[in-house]
């Protein structure tokens, strides 16, 4: 579905300050997968997203979604970002926010107003839609990020720190919508984190970065009974087997 | 967020906004009648306040003032909305595209600075002095403020939600007009309102000096010139170019208000 050649990047090629975010790496992920990405911070995670979305063009090596080389933002890409308070549109009310991608799409005016109310509906914000960003809760906020990607049925959603700025309890709560929305929608999620036990619990597959220039040091498969659960899941060995090796990975590359 | 280390500001309500605004122009009104009553102020050059409003209540009735002042607002809502007209679309030009801003920046540069007034009698010697020559003037003032605050405006969009945009395969001029433009609408609609301020003062400055046709600048003219120069209707003619200036920025300000809820909202103040 997505394979990463041999991506490299680097930030003011050709000057001293030059940062090589990204080199040498390689990716493949099947349709349909739920793959976390985790790695230390500023190990090139977005860059890697960015160039995925076709938002940068990299500087080295290609990115192919379902066989075609990315060159600018695929049509059947969707991307949520850490900060949705910055990314999604505060003029907006939040249906209007959800609609405004689908404009997009061959869809007439009630039709986008229907696919984002039934968006809206599946992550449990059916009554949020007349309401604008501000009047929201910061979890509340990402739901509507979450539910603008939905209703633009992407067949690939790419999730950046989707859950970074959030408290705790809420975290909790949207990797699990996460992991009953994709239930719902045939799609294959990419999610980046740094958070460890994130990837394990809500990953089927997790691989590690380097730190910059970040490349890939491990790829586990991730077999847990299901469905997941927040307290049974965590405290089930393989669970904490799993984010210890993750652990170890992400650690044993984060320090010099 | 700071709200524990700064000292919390009492909030105060729009009709103690309003009557306290009311009492400080009771208060200097009434001065204005104390100086003129008492003759500390020759009576001549400035008489009582309740004799200039009251002057200022009987223009009303008066056709030629009526004239005089429809002249005026037509001049200055044309101009006002010509250089919106301009201003907006030059602005998200020079905000948008680097190049353009970076070839065209010294023009502007030169021309800004240069006194809007200075330039009434040469307009004047190109187009006469009609409509259009007052139009002319309050369009090249009033230009400023909105292009210096659309591109502004445009500085401040959010990289991340034109990212956003972008990532669902929206194109550049897409981003623009859908994000940066609505993102930069606060800092537009404060140009604008600023810029209403400054064509009030063209279009009464050009009358002026044009000294002929209609307006309330040719209607003061002629106050002026009269002999024994009319102080009372001068100064009422200024009172309702004042009073109009004050209606016209509170409506724009509550326009602002209730159309840019979220802005405020977002800085974190009391919408």
């Amino acid at each position: 579905m997505l394979e990463i050649d041999n991506l490299s990047h680097v930030y003011g090629g050709g000057t001293p300050n030059a940062h090589h975010a990204i080199e040498g790496l390689n990716l493949s992920v099947a349709a349909g997968e739920l793959l976390c990405i985790v790695g230390p911070s500023g190990c090139g995670k977005s860059t890697l997203l960015r160039s995925i979305a076709g938002l940068i063009r990299p500087t080295g090596g290609q990115v192919r979604i379902e066989g075609q080389v990315v060159r600018q933002t695929p049509d059947n890409l969707a991307v949520v970002f850490q900060d949705y308070s910055r990314s999604l549109f505060p003029w907006m009310s939040v249906e209007d926010n959800v609609a405004l991608p689908l404009r997009r799409r061959n869809l007439d005016k009630r039709q986008r107003q229907e696919a984002a109310k039934e968006a809206l509906e599946s992550v449990g914000l059916a009554g949020a839609a007349r309401k604008y960003p501000f009047q929201l809760s910061g979890g509340m906020q990402q739901r509507v990020a979450i539910a603008r990607a939905l209703a633009y049925r992407p067949t690939l959603m790419l999730m950046d720190e989707p859950f970074g700025s959030v408290d705790a309890q809420t975290r909790e709560d949207l990797e699990d919508l996460v992991l009953q929305v994709r239930g719902h929608h045939q799609m294959t999620i990419v999610l980046i984190t740094h958070d460890i036990d994130e990837s394990v619990y809500v990953g089927d597959r997790v691989v590690v970065l380097s730190k910059a220039p970040a490349h890939v040091v491990g790829d586990l498969k991730v077999h847990l009974p299901g469905p997941r659960d927040q307290i049974s899941t965590r405290e089930h060995p393989d669970f904490v087997h799993l984010r210890a090796e993750v652990g170890r990975l992400v650690r044993g590359h984060a320090t010099v | 967020m700071s709200a524990e280390t700064l000292a919390p500001l009492r909030p105060v309500s729009p009709a103690t906004r309003w009557s306290r605004r009311a009492a400080g122009a009771l208060a200097f009104a009434a001065l204005i009648e104390l100086v003129s009553r008492t003759g500390l102020a020759d009576r001549e050059f400035l008489p009582p306040a309740t004799e200039i409003v009251w002057r200022a209540v009987i223009l009303v009735t008066d056709a030629d003032f009526r004239t005089h002042a429809l002249t005026s607002l037509l001049a200055w809502a044309i101009g006002l909305a010509v250089a919106a007209l301009i201003a907006v679309p030059l602005g998200l030009l020079l905000g948008s595209v680097p190049l353009i801003d970076a070839a065209t920046r010294s023009v502007v540069e030169f021309l800004r600075p240069i006194p809007s007034v200075a330039l009434i009698p040469l307009v004047a010697l190109v187009i006469g002095t009609g409509l259009q020559h007052r139009v002319a003037l309050v369009v090249y003032a009033s230009l400023w403020p909105i292009l210096y605050n659309t591109m502004y405006g445009l500085r401040g969009v959010d990289p991340v939600a034109k990212e956003s945009l972008r990532s669902y395969g929206f194109g550049p001029l897409a981003v623009l007009l859908r994000v940066s433009l609505p993102s930069a609408a606060p800092f537009i609609a404060t140009g604008v309102r600023l810029a209403a301020g400054v064509a009030l003062i063209l279009t009464v400055s050009t009358e002026i000096v044009a000294g002929r046709g209609e307006g309330i600048g040719v209607f003061i003219f002629f106050a002026g010139i009269a002999v024994p120069a009319r102080m009372d209707a001068i100064l009422a003619g200024v009172f309702w170019v004042g009073l109009f200036g004050v209606l016209v920025n509170a409506l724009l300000v509550a326009a602002e208000r209730r159309a840019f809820r979220w802005h405020h909202a977002q800085r974190g103040e009391a919408g």
